[in-house]
């Protein structure tokens, strides 16, 4: 099979190797969001390259659904754009599997797309675009084994989610997950917000003590003073909707506002922990 | 004929249908509700408190009585179960007071739901009002302004409705945003869900809320005729008056039918008819039958009805068609709408576009039913009044 990343590394171990990287750094990653298929699909290889040369650690890569409820305005309006230009999941994969970078970079899909593809065929996709692993947000991870399993068996990972809600059996079962831990930032739907939550940091530390994976944080990060202010705790930044929101107030330079939005962040990300 | 395992399991299927497919936020909440369903289902101060609300809130049980003119039409017995008789004109009452009972003693006090054709927010304002609980209730705009009577009357029972704007406009979007604030406001809010859709517990939930309809139409039967129907019949949207209907029978030998809407046809791809099509997927944090894409992307129903303009079904149903312990029908809009007007010719009953539905099958199927000497019972789910302005206005266009 052809290796269409420039990394020589893949799968799962490119990702464990991103957080290892950064933390040898000293700071935390810095992981966008994009909806492949906003503005167009075409620009996609062009924002990724502009979210490598700004400094991001991983990119997610999110498939647009019709129905996205974990999704705030932002991104359904991305979602809903991509889909109304006709973007279809085989050309996000040919584009993927013809665009290479350095960086890893996961899926972020509603479980029905991937059901629908099977998750062999999807698993097999995934590793023929690139991809280390997906997020499924509404996978429940007591739903989430026969993904996991076909997954695992190509070096895939399913990235697990604990929300402030979870319970410590979840946490009890995420010893056996790959990769890294999504620390959902507030109980809500994705979206841009003015402040980051109180306890995150607890939150966090509950997920460390039970998970022997590096911690991403996401939902709701907006500012390079945010992510500067988890970074401080969290291994992993992740921004999508004010990244999204960016992209939407320039839309015919799409790259040039992915770069000017992810760069701040990128060194307030390094200065994290120097300060 | 054949006896079903016990569905759902303990992790909520129904054989390969349900599940829990929700964010991860939700799934403590959807934990805290099944324990609490389960404390409660057989207390007997609860199921004491549920039953007076019913018979002297609702006015059940509600009659079920021969047809005797469409009888006498048909060539063969047609029984009505009139749940069009219940305090706001439908079965979805049933479920809304069952589950805001729960709420209260779950100390949620603001309580949000889902609604499409307006039936089940009316019936949950109504339960919300009765118990002085905060309502809003989200509605697709499409929705909003076909039935805008509807939208007024949660607003005198002192709901908050919002309008949804996002994807179709209608009740699949309605529930996405109902969803959407859930996880958000899990921890003081309770989702009231309308029919047997949605993750673990609720189908089971809604389901048994709403099997009041066929305990009490197996004794009326009995008492009225000593014996069973050969078919029960009734209109499918997330399925929650046909599942109330069917369950207590589910062991005797009567044939089930669900009638899908078929909108402008099937062949025409503008229908509401998933178990017609029956590709499995995920919506609503239920693994059932769904109208998508090549790439799994949910397809907007169509139906004159807007209670079965849906794109999914409850996931028991899904099961009951894929066992063979029922069968699933679709009727158009227009075999509907003639079924609406011949009911009230005959009966003097004005039905719900949805039971309307029901009603029409029978209509359709009648030689065959006339032939094999069927006695059929039609849960017939709610009354017309709503709908009276949308049949006015399609036939003044019409001419
Ligand atoms: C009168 C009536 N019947 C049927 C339905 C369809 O719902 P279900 O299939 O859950 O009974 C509705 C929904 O609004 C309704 O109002």
């Amino acid at each position: 099979m052809a290796v269409p990343s420039g990394r020589s590394i893949q799968g799962v171990a490119a990702v464990a190797e991103t957080f290892r990287r950064a933390h040898d750094e000293g700071r935390a990653a810095l992981i966008p969001f994009f909806t492949a298929g906003y503005p167009s699909l075409a620009v996609l290889p062009e924002l990724l390259r502009a979210a490598e040369d700004a400094g991001a650690d991983l990119v997610e890569v999110g498939i647009p659904f019709s129905d996205p409820l974990a999704d705030g305005p932002m991104l359904q309006k991305a979602a809903a754009t991509a889909l109304a230009g006709g973007v279809r999941v085989d050309a996000i994969l040919d584009i993927l599997a013809r665009t290479k970078t350095e960086i890893p970079r996961v899926f972020l899909t509603y479980v029905n797309p991937v059901l629908r593809r099977g998750f062999d065929r999807f698993a097999d996709n995934a590793v023929a675009s690139g991809m280390a692993g997906a997020i499924v947000p509404d996978l429940p991870w007591t739903e989430a084994r026969a993904l996991r399993r076909a997954f695992s068996a190509r070096g895939l990972a399913v990235i697990p989610l604990v929300a402030p809600t979870s319970t410590d059996a979840h946490l009890a079962a995420l010893r056996s997950a790959d990769g890294f831990v999504y620390a959902v930032s507030v109980t809500g739907v994705t979206g841009a917000r003015q402040s980051v939550a109180g306890d995150l940091e607890t939150l966090v530390a509950r997920i460390r003590q039970a998970v022997p994976l590096p911690v991403a944080v996401g939902f709701g990060i907006a500012t390079p003073e945010h992510a500067q202010a988890i970074g401080q705790f969290a291994d992993g930044v992740i921004v999508g909707s004010a990244l999204t929101e960016a992209i939407m107030r320039r839309p015919q330079a799409p790259a040039e506002a992915t770069y000017a939005f992810l760069r701040p962040m990128a060194e307030a990300l390094a200065r994290a922990r120097g300060d | 004929m054949q006896s079903l395992k016990r569905v759902p399991d303990a992790k909520g299927r129904f054989g390969p249908f349900g599940g829990r497919y929700v964010p991860e936020t939700l799934i403590p909440a959807l934990d805290e509700l099944e324990q609490a369903y389960s404390r409660w289902r057989n207390d007997r101060e609860f199921t004491a408190e549920l039953r007076e609300y019913l018979v002297n809130y609702v006015g059940r049980p509600t009659p079920l009585r021969r047809a005797d003119r469409m009888s006498a039409a048909l060539g063969f017995d047609v029984y009505l179960k009139r749940e069009d008789l219940n305090h706001t004109g439908a079965h979805k009452i049933n479920n809304t007071l069952g589950q805001i009972l729960l709420a209260r003693r779950m100390q949620k006090h603001r309580i949000i739901a889902e609604t499409g054709a307006g039936q089940h927010g009316v019936a949950t304002a109504t339960a919300a009002s009765l118990f002085g609980l905060s309502a809003e209730i989200f509605m697709g705009e499409e929705d909003v302004r076909r039935q805008a009577l509807n939208v007024y009357r949660m607003r005198i029972l002192g709901a908050k409705v919002t309008a949804v704007a996002s994807g179709s406009k209608t009740l699949k979007d309605a529930t996405n945003e109902a969803i959407r604030d859930w996880v958000t406001n899990v921890r003081t809010t309770f989702y009231v869900i309308g029919s047997v859709v949605g993750p673990h517990p609720y189908p089971m939930m809604v389901r048994d809320f709403q099997s009041v309809i066929g305990r009490e139409a197996r004794r009326q039967l009995k008492k009225l005729i000593n014996g069973l129907p050969t078919h029960i019949v009734a209109a499918v949207g997330g399925g929650s008056n046909a599942m109330g209907i069917f369950h207590p029978f589910r062991h005797d030998p009567v044939e089930l039918v669900g009638v899908e809407a078929a909108g402008e046809g099937i062949e025409t791809g503008r229908h509401a008819a998933s178990i017609a099509v029956a590709e499995p997927g995920v919506l609503h944090g239920a693994m059932s039958y769904l109208l998508q894409d090549a790439d799994g992307q949910i397809q907007p129903a169509h139906s004159i009805s807007a209670g079965l303009d849906y794109p999914g079904v409850g996931p028991e149903h899904a099961y009951l068609h894929y066992s063979g312990r029922a069968r699933y029908e679709t009727v158009t809009d227009r075999e509907a709408l003639a079924a609406f007007h011949q009911l009230a010719e005959w009966e003097g009953i004005i039905p719900a576009l949805e039971s309307a539905h029901a009603i029409a099958w029978v209509l359709q199927a009648r030689e065959h039913l006339k032939a094999v000497g069927a006695r059929v019972l039609i849960n017939l789910s709610g009354r017309g009044d709503k709908d009276v302005d949308t049949v006015y206005q399609l036939e003044e266009e019409k001419g």
